[in-house]
């Protein structure tokens, strides 16, 4: 929510605190005394009670809770890992690595080291703690000292090749968990594709995902190495300060029909592998879909409003589905003109992907842009698509099946990397990433 | 110029100094006291530096810099004696021989990489690239391999040879006066990797002939070198860094063994791109804990 937008005006340095820096403490006097009269009533009460607060208005009803501190701060030690069910923060810097080694001692030791970084980057804190020896080189790489936490998330997970012959773990594969099957027009490029782990770092500020990424690359070397990076964005708190539902590169608000992320029941149906759905240790977690779709951008400035609106079966401007008026007003496929003829048509984006309903996933997307395809000379832009669910086949495989064979976008995408990841369970304080497979 | 350290050229006809163990050991090296004790991510070892930690006692690093020195001599010997071999095939117009001569001479320099760097001027006078210098200055081993691989012709290269000569016996006469101290090894060895990342990675070094994997070798082979020699300390001080350093080393062998052709190195242009992406990774992996080994000079 929006009282971050505060967090990221300048900070003042407090270089007359030592103290303070001892600590690690990223969050000086002055911009927790900022915070207070920015939040209003926000540190008296608490950061859970806060977040309800501020969640009211604009969307209030979507605008998901997550407990956030003063400090901008997401917990990372947490029943579910974190930048799932959080609200989507500013920016994503997407990485899937690949693990060098052959030894599961090393990957847990690996999964033993991030865990401790990360409780550290989604605090503000410096990453080890050789960062003062003038003989080696500083244990963090820098770039995000003296910055607030910004919200960053760090979210885990494990690829179908995790449970290939090298580990010995083909038993604790849960089984939606494999390779997508290829769905009509796919154009995957294999540099974009798959990878044994993924991390997923959000944050308000791009410095901080990119400084948590690039320590965890550096902490793995030897271990894993990056497979594929992509860097995501939406519109900025500061930009949208009603925050609206956020609009992809297409101008279209993307995100409107996705579930009510505060709804618990919800939530466990539709996100969160209960106990008896698959392998025990993946209770509590849930299942991500990645897919890198590139728009063909310049086609789709040449489509008329109508043929546009159609292709989403939404109106433009206000997300509201066609015929309706108000974005959260309910999707009625059965609305019908004069005629007879359905306002929203059956191979529009939000119909194929509604269904009768009864499938649901939770988006997590972000837009992305990777400059300029040197071939053609046209934009290589478009949208890090992520969902997450409860399984792979009977959620995500079920919907992008009917997509691909007739959702009029396909005229104006095309999907170019594909990964799917297991994303554990939360951690608690003393566990470890993934301590559920391998603790 | 790439070492504060390196001694003015005044001074190199003073004895050898061994100042540089001296003053680690005098600025109050303790070495317990300091953070080092805790887990460093970056290395991947853990636990294991804080017992090691205790027992630190100001480590001496005399013998290490004496064998140090010996190795440097010893290839220094032997890379002028080369240099001699090819520098004559090239002004005999042998333009095969020379050709055969190249790679393998230019190892003996490129295992004591970042000792020519701190002498002056040398290391560019024997090792610019093409467009490393001003066109008129241009000069030393890659001027050669231009004119053997890409002009096909050593007329003219007469003066070059003399001149290339002329510096490795200089680079001789100047390594016996050279200041070394353990941080010049620890930050040698790190620099020597970092020389295969940014260049011979890239495939950029050996742009005419392509035998970017003979200094490849060359540059990994020097920083084991000074690996080896500081491990008994390293193992007092840090013994899982030492191993993973160990592992790492034998890793990057393992990835470079397949490209082994006779007493060479394939080309580089034979290397396919997931080859030279998994060779250079590797070289990563193996830099990162190297770069801890400054551990040892008190944290
Ligand atoms: C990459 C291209 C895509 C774009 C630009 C896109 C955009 C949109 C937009 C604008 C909406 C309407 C607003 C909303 O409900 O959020 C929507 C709805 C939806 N999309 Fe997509 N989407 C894309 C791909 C996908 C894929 C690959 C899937 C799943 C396989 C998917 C599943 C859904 C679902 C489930 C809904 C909600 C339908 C409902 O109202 O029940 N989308 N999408």
């Amino acid at each position: 929510m929006n009282k971050h937008d505060k967090d990221k005006q300048p900070t003042p340095t407090t270089n007359s605190e030592p103290s303070q820096k001892l600590l690690d403490t990223k969050v000086s006097r002055r911009d927790m005394l900022r915070l207070t009269g920015a939040t209003g009533l926000g540190l008296l009460l608490g950061g859970g009670a806060m977040g309800s607060l501020l969640s009211r208005g604009g969307t209030a009803a979507k605008a998901p809770v997550a407990p956030v501190q003063a400090d901008s701060s997401i917990p990372f030690y947490a029943n579910h890992q974190a930048g799932i069910l959080t609200p989507a923060q500013n920016f994503l810097y997407f990485a899937a690595f690949d693990l060098t080694t052959t030894k599961l001692s090393d990957v847990k030791k690996l999964l033993q080291e991030w865990t401790t970084a990360a409780a550290a980057l989604t605090t503000g804190r410096l990453v080890g703690n050789t960062n003062d020896s003038p003989n080696l080189p500083p244990s963090d790489t820098g770039e995000a000292d003296g910055l607030t936490p910004s919200r960053c998330t760090l979210t885990f997970g494990v690829g179908p090749s995790f449970f290939d012959e090298r580990f010995g773990l083909a038993g604790q594969r849960p089984s939606s968990l494999a390779d997508l099957p290829p769905f009509v027009g796919d154009n995957l490029d294999p540099a974009w594709c798959g990878g044994d782990l993924c991390v997923q770092a959000c944050a308000d500020d791009l410095q901080v995902a990119f400084h948590a990424i690039r320590n965890l690359a550096r902490i793995a070397r030897g271990t894993a190495v990056l497979r594929w990076t992509q860097e995501g964005f939406q519109r900025t708190g500061e930009a949208d300060p009603k925050n609206g539902t956020p609009r992809n590169l297409l101008g279209f608000k993307d995100g409107t029909g996705n579930p009510d992320v505060t709804d618990e029941a919800e939530m466990n149906k539709i996100v969160w592998q209960g106990s008896g759905d698959g392998p025990a240790w993946m209770n509590g977690g849930t299942y991500m879909a990645v897919r890198r779709v590139r728009f063909r951008i310049e086609v789709w400035d040449r489509s008329s409003l109508s043929d546009q609106e159609a292709t989403f079966g939404r109106h433009r401007q206000s997300g509201a589905p066609i015929g309706a008026r108000d974005e959260f007003d309910k999707l009625d496929l059965k609305a019908a003109d004069a005629s007879g003829k359905p306002l929203i048509p059956a191979d529009s984006h939000s119909a194929l992907a509604h269904g009768d309903g009864t499938v649901k996933m939770l988006r997590r997307s972000y837009s992305y842009s990777g400059g300029l395809n040197a071939k053609t000379g046209q934009l290589d832009a478009g949208l890090l698509f992520i969902s997450f669910q409860r399984d792979l086949v009977k959620q995500f495989v079920t919907i992008q099946q009917r997509l691909s064979r007739n959702d009029r976008l396909n005229e104006y995408m095309v999907h170019v990397g594909s990964a799917v990841f297991a994303c554990f369970p939360g951690v608690r304080e003393g566990g470890f990433i993934g301590d559920t497979l391998l603790g | 110029m790439k070492f504060s350290y390196a001694v003015p050229a005044s001074l190199l006809a003073a004895s050898i100094l061994f100042t540089g163990c001296a003053s680690n050991n005098t600025n109050g090296n303790t070495a317990q006291s300091t953070n080092g004790a805790g887990t460093n991510t970056a290395t991947n070892a853990p636990a294991a530096t804080a017992d090691a930690a205790k027992t630190a006692e100001a480590a001496d690093f005399t013998s290490a810099i004496e064998q140090y020195r010996t190795f440097v001599i010893e290839q220094c010997d032997l890379f002028v004696k080369e240099t001699e071999k090819f520098t004559g095939a090239v002004k005999a117009g042998q333009i095969e021989e020379a050709k055969k001569l190249y790679a393998p001479t230019r190892m003996y320099y490129e295992r004591i990489e970042p000792i020519a760097e701190a002498l002056g001027d040398l290391d560019p006078h024997i090792d610019a690239r093409e467009n490393d210098v001003d066109p008129a200055e241009w000069r030393g081993f890659h001027k050669l391999e231009k004119a053997l691989w890409e002009d096909k012709t050593t007329a003219g290269s007469e003066e070059t040879a003399d001149q290339l000569l002329k510096d490795a016996q200089l680079l001789r006469a100047k390594v016996e006066t050279v200041e070394i101290d353990a941080n010049l090894l620890v930050t040698g060895a790190v620099e020597l990797l970092n020389e295969v990342s940014s260049s011979k990675v890239t495939g950029e070094e050996e742009r005419y002939s392509h035998t970017d994997l003979y200094d490849f070798v060359a540059n990994v082979e020097g920083a084991q070198k000074i690996y080896e020699l500081l491990k008994p300390e390293l193992a007092k001080k840090d013994a899982a860094l030492e191993q993973t350093i160990g592992e790492r080393f034998a890793a990057l062998q393992a990835e470079l063994a397949p490209f082994k052709s006779g007493d060479g190195y394939v080309s580089y242009q034979q290397l396919k791109e997931d080859e030279v992406r998994k060779l250079s990774q590797n070289l990563d992996a193996l830099a990162e804990p190297l770069s801890n080994m400054g551990t040892i000079l008190g944290v």
